[in-house]
């Protein structure tokens, strides 16, 4: 599948999440925040780092470039998105998602191996993942605690709209251990730790993250195209 | 030249770390008696004349970008 990977002014992990894409087993495209142009991509990612500086609130100005527009219409037709820590935080401004993303409690940057445990392997990201599976994958983020109020998140747990929650402590204040959350139809997710930092043994703690990025090759050719 | 102060605060239920740090750091600098610091942002929009429908519309920048719905409250007022 052709995977599009947006760069904004100030994303910091776009080169590496297309790497992932590719080891991941599909085509990486390089996507621009300027452009209304997805270049017939089937999926999108939206990468970590600071677009726009996180000026006004961190996400909140990328909601409003161009190749959004695009984003946001081709996810109401249901194609796969995953915003990945940044790209959570735009997709929770765009409303793509529900809750806001908030400074950690402790008020530190946090850069660890976090444990998770993937709770919703039914999304177009994570089905090559079996129910429940504990993994480790780096988390670093500077404001990465969800919040959203008691009736959202009861729905969203109700619904198993949570796709992955922290285990063995929680870094950043997050309500209820979220770490990663998808829409009601599940093609969009947006996840504070970082896959594409583990996919290759060479770095980091391991390849835990990879399923996030082979999971889409069980999705049929040209669905949303 | 007519200005226009948007305030936008933090919901009350929602965690403030940025206050909760002023707030730990007001004693040490010997200032005591605060009991809660919230911190906030203060927008000055100027603009070339001020009526109900500009107000409407600054309120729509409020909603759409100034603030964020889910996490914060705003208020506008014509100041000046």
């Amino acid at each position: 599948m052709k995977v599009g990977v947006v760069t904004f002014p100030g994303s910091l992990d776009d080169v590496d999440a297309q790497r992932a894409v590719r080891v991941g087993g599909n085509e990486a495209v390089p996507l621009w925040h300027g452009d209304h142009d997805l270049r017939g991509v089937d999926a999108v990612v939206l990468p970590g780092g600071f677009s726009y500086g996180d000026y006004l609130r961190c996400g909140a100005i990328s909601r409003f470039s161009p190749v959004m527009v695009e984003v946001v219409e081709a996810a109401g037709r249901g194609m796969p998105v995953l915003g990945i820590c940044n790209g959570f935080q735009i997709l929770c401004e765009s409303h793509l998602l529900p809750g806001a993303l908030i400074r950690n409690d402790h008020r530190r940057f946090v850069c660890l191996d976090q444990r998770l445990r993937i709770e919703n392997t039914r999304t177009p990201w994570t089905s090559s993942y079996a129910e429940g599976a504990e993994v480790t994958i780096v988390l670093k983020n500077g404001e990465g605690g969800f919040v959203a109020d008691a009736e959202t998140l009861d729905r969203i747990e109700g619904e198993g709209q949570v796709v992955a929650r922290y285990l063995e402590g929680n870094p950043n204040g997050s309500l209820r251990d979220i770490a990663g959350i998808a829409n009601e139809r599940g093609n969009v997710v947006g996840l504070m730790p970082h896959p594409e930092h583990a996919v290759e043994a060479l770095t980091g703690a391991g390849t835990d993250g990879l399923g996030f990025f082979t999971s889409l090759a069980g999705l049929a050719q040209d669905t949303f195209a | 030249m007519p200005k226009v102060v948007v305030d936008v605060m933090p919901k009350p239920e929602i965690l403030d770390p940025q206050g909760k740090a002023v707030l730990g750091a007001l004693p040490r600098l010997g200032f005591s008696g605060v009991t809660e610091v919230r911190q906030g942002k203060r927008f000055e929009l100027e603009l070339d004349t001020v009526d109900d429908g500009v107000l409407r519309e600054v309120e729509q920048m409020a909603e759409t970008l100034l603030s964020n719905p889910v996490i914060e409250n705003f208020t506008v007022r014509v100041e000046g």
